[in-house]
């Protein structure tokens, strides 16, 4: 993984499905014209400001509540290069890999760091304030995935398409 | 060495010995996709390249999030889901019938030992019939509708046992509630949770139901129960030898064992506006409320609708308050028709809609807004899931609902 660095956005606990995309939003053809909303019931403005290159650094349960893979897509979307947490929820864990979206599990950096300071992530660690926070390796058949470019591709190889 | 029953349901359909933490590859009995979620399904579908679906047998699509449309642009999710039913030979197709986790078992798919997969969070429920299912999103369903199979890992599980009476006033509602806010909103993450005890083996099946849809607001992959002689009734089958193996071994391993006394239940309320932030209803007295709204996959059943008609019986709600009931299915919406249940709520001031998600996903139905309080039967309390994200969402039992809405504040059902 190449090195990058990024502003953070600092979050909580716990911000669900429902914060990240209300399902008011869902039935939206497309997820572009689902971004304005991302995390509106939390920050209206946070949308609007976020740039491409940004990254969101949060606590625990990130992505809990529903099923809905608008939330990671809309994440992604909105050019969020990665979420730091110090843990997320099941399954929006598997929709953001599934779609090529970085999650990066630590435990400390949410409590140390101050929201629109830069972070750089490194292959095992991230960069902050003169500290290094490792980075867990993923399971193999995660790695796979990622590799591919997400789930949709892999598949796609897997019917000789690409 | 013993195996959980969630070992055993996974060791089943890989045909070899599972632990915690082992990857498999397994194949889905059945899969459930939702309206809501299929246009996003089929137009992943087709990008991977997939032609035909594995086996449209296996597949239930189900129209309920937004049936019927309260935006014109609804309408276009039941065109995509039943043009792809058409397309693929899926005659497992419900495009009014009710809520997807209520139609799973109800409608005769789902049996003891199945693995299933749906396109909702909350597709844990299906572990009251001693099931193995969990909530996926659309690409990973798209994945298996192409080839019927998906990786997991074995979750670890963690052994509730609950033994006892419970109080007339106590609901499984309040047990699962106590439950997950003591285990916390992230307690129980990857992991299964396995019911046990003589309380929870005298509980009705749909009592069940309602704790296993809660499993998830835990962060549990699943949850369930030892299938039985109420299972066998409610499903309609006999069990065969494998389904009656599905009880945890005394020499399992347990990642945790919480033992809890019937006795020690109360009714309780989730509090605004976390699932896991749970306070007795006698420390919330008196707070008004707008609106109480008894439904949901978690507690719209036959037996939550008679729990408070029982309670609502010759009397009248509080004048100020809107009670909205919506049965979980046509098939319980007919049942509390003809025994006189909404005979009962609706003389008493309830408002009865169509079986659906209805309120439960704040799209339709009696949204609300900033600094409004309701009192509600079903599973979430986020911000914003119920109208503006500064309405004030109370979870609570059928009962607890009940006699809030006749006295217009938060009030626990006394028994007379």
């Amino acid at each position: 993984m190449e090195t990058f660095s990024g502003r953070v956005w600092l979050m909580g606990d716990d911000i669900d499905t429902d914060i990240i995309l209300p399902t008011e939003y869902l039935i939206y053809k497309t997820i572009d014209e689902m971004k304005p909303y991302a995390f509106s019931p939390l920050r209206t403005d946070l949308a609007g400001a976020i740039k491409p290159g940004d990254i969101i650094v949060a606590g625990n349960n990130f992505g809990c509540g529903s099923s809905r893979e608008q939330a990671p897509e809309v994440v992604k979307a909105l050019g969020i290069k990665c979420i730091v947490a110090k843990s997320f929820a099941r399954i929006f864990y598997r929709n953001a890999i599934n779609n090529g979206l970085l999650l990066i599990e630590n435990p400390n950096l949410c409590e140390d760091i101050t929201e629109g300071d830069e972070i750089t992530v490194n292959a095992d660690t991230i960069s902050y304030g003169g500290r290094e926070y490792p980075i867990a390796a993923l399971p193999e058949n995660l790695v796979e995935i990622i590799e591919a470019g997400g789930l949709v591709k892999a598949m796609r190889k897997r019917n000789g398409l690409d | 060495m013993g195996q959980t029953i969630i070992e055993k349901i996974i060791g089943n359909n890989v045909n070899k010995t599972v632990k915690p933490g082992d990857l498999v590859t397994v194949k889905a009995d059945y899969v459930m996709m939702d309206d809501i979620m299929m246009p996003f399904i089929v137009s992943k579908f087709k990008e991977m390249g997939f032609t035909k679906v594995w086996d449209p047998s296996k597949i239930v699509v189900i129209c309920d999030h937004m049936v019927p449309a309260s935006q014109t642009d609804d309408v276009r999710a039941y065109h995509i889901s039943c043009d792809f039913a058409n397309e693929q030979g899926i005659t497992n197709l419900h495009q009014s019938d009710g809520i997807c986790h209520q139609l799973m078992t109800e409608a005769g798919y789902v049996k003891p030992g199945h693995v299933v997969f749906g396109t909702d969070s909350h597709t844990t429920t299906y572990g009251s019939v001693g099931a193995f299912s969990t909530g996926i999103g659309y690409t990973e369903m798209a994945a298996i509708l192409g080839t019927g199979e998906v990786w997991m890992k074995v979750p670890a599980t963690i052994k509730i046992e609950i033994n006892g009476k419970l109080a007339d006033n106590v609901m499984s509602k309040d047990v699962i509630l106590k439950i997950i806010g003591d285990l916390t909103a992230a307690g129980a993450t990857y992991k299964c949770l396995e019911f046990t005890g003589d309380t929870v083996a005298a509980m009705s099946q749909s009592s069940r139901t309602t704790m296993t849809n809660m499993a998830i607001e835990a962060g549990a992959k699943c949850a369930v129960f030892t299938p039985d002689e109420k299972t066998e009734e409610y499903c309609g089958i006999e069990l065969t030898p494998f389904m009656k193996s599905l009880v945890g071994d005394e020499d399992a391993e347990y990642e945790r064992v919480i033992s809890y006394r019937a006795e020690d239940f109360v009714p309780v309320m989730a509090v605004p506006s976390n699932v896991d932030h749970i306070v007795p209803i006698s420390e919330l007295r008196d707070i008004p409320v707008d609106q109480v709204f008894l439904g949901s996959c978690t507690n719209g059943r036959l037996e939550d609708l008679m729990a408070a008609a029982e309670i609502l019986k010759g009397k009248k709600i509080a004048d100020f308050v809107k009670l909205i009931v919506t049965p979980a299915s046509r098939k319980i919406y007919t049942e509390a028709m003809e025994n006189g249940t909404l005979d009962i709520l609706s003389k008493a001031g309830a408002i009865i809609t169509h079986p659906s998600c209805g309120l439960c996903c704040g799209r339709t139905g009696g949204i609300m807004t900033d600094d409004e309080v309701i009192v509600a039967t079903n599973n979430r309390n986020f911000l914003g899931r119920m109208g503006t994200s500064k309405v004030k969402i109370y979870l609570a039992s059928p009962k607890s609902a009940a006699a809030t809405a006749l006295a217009g504040k938060i009030t626990q059902y006394e028994v007379e």
